[in-house]
């Protein structure tokens, strides 16, 4: 795969992945987006609340913003193709966001073989130093044509 | 009222026990943003997400957002885990649909870690889930889902996640 290939990937990925139908109920926002890697948003919303009490953003919507992540850094990717499937994703909630801030989350692979893709993935707060979630992903990879 | 002197209405116990879940699911707006709503039969749930284009994450096929279905297991593992955790209180009458709509304190488990399983891709179609609490002690659960659409047998994804339970709520 050439570069002009991977800059065309990349430039679709960044168009198309907080397009997706539940990405944008979600509210996700792209902030960025390379050559194996990939960074998202999702700010706060009073409905995404899982704990009235607290007012913390209910986990089913961070493993959403996680996942959207890891598979952009997945398509990305210059060995991997533009498709891809989650295979199975971890997720470990070290705190609660603090209420009214946006989550921002990154991913990278970690490693991408014929068939599959590791990613990790760590998701932020207002706090840079303490992450309020990690994630780790098993991708499906779709290879380009014509390549192995 | 004291003793057993005769069995509750089955109307009255099934009136109490709907109005509590519909209580519990009502306190999560996340559960009202995605759409889920639970059915019973006696202490059992089931999760069901009624398909919507909205939750959508690979038009070409089109299949669910995985982050669509990991929240909806997720949501499913959190009402079992709550709802199993207050069903003595539920049945004893100790507990309120109106408390536990209005109480704040009323906690639910916070959520330690949540691994899917992605086994087949969503179709785009209504999907169901039942979770089953493997160990639940004072301080730590452990909750396994499993989700299915047109073929109980045939999962297109399961789930397994740890959480830490809630204090106990004081109460006067």
């Amino acid at each position: 795969m050439t570069d002009a290939d991977t800059e065309a990937r990349i430039a679709a990925v960044r168009a198309f992945i907080t397009d997706l139908p539940y990405a944008r109920a979600l509210g996700l926002d792209m902030l960025g987006v390379g050559a194996g890697w990939a960074e998202l948003a999702l700010p706060y919303r009073a409905d995404l609340v899982g704990d009235p009490a607290t007012g913390v953003m209910h986990g089913g919507a961070v493993s959403a913003l996680m996942d959207t992540t890891c598979g952009g850094a997945v398509m990305s990717h210059p060995d991997a193709g533009v498709a891809t499937a989650t295979l199975d994703l971890r997720i470990d909630y070290m705190r609660g966001a603090q209420p009214g801030q946006t989550v921002r989350a990154r991913a990278e692979c970690i490693r991408v073989t014929r068939t599959i893709a590791f990613v990790r993935a760590t998701a932020h707060d207002d706090d840079p130093d303490t992450p309020i979630a990690t994630a780790a992903g098993a991708f499906t990879v779709s290879r380009p044509e014509g390549d192995g | 009222m004291t003793g057993r002197t005769r069995p509750e209405p089955m109307q009255v116990v099934k009136q109490r026990r709907d109005a509590t879940l519909a209580a519990l699911v009502g306190r999560v707006p996340f559960i009202g943003t995605l759409g889920v709503v639970f059915e019973r039969r006696g202490d059992e749930l089931t999760a069901i997400l009624p398909f919507r284009e909205t939750l959508i994450g690979n038009p070409v096929l089109p299949a669910l957002h995985g982050g669509a279905t990991a929240g909806f297991l997720e949501v499913a593992a959190l009402v079992e885990l709550t709802w199993s955790g207050l069903w003595p209180e539920i049945e004893s009458g100790r507990l309120t649909p109106e408390q536990v709509a209005q109480d704040n304190r009323l906690r639910m488990p916070k959520t330690v870690d949540f691994t899917v399983d992605f086994l087949r891709s969503g179709l785009p179609r209504d999907a169901y889930a039942r979770a089953r609490v493997n160990r639940s002690g004072r301080r730590y659960a452990s909750v396994h889902v499993e989700g299915w659409q047109d073929n109980r047998n045939r999962l297109f994804a399961q789930a397994t996640g740890h959480f830490v339970m809630p204090e106990p709520p004081v109460r006067d």
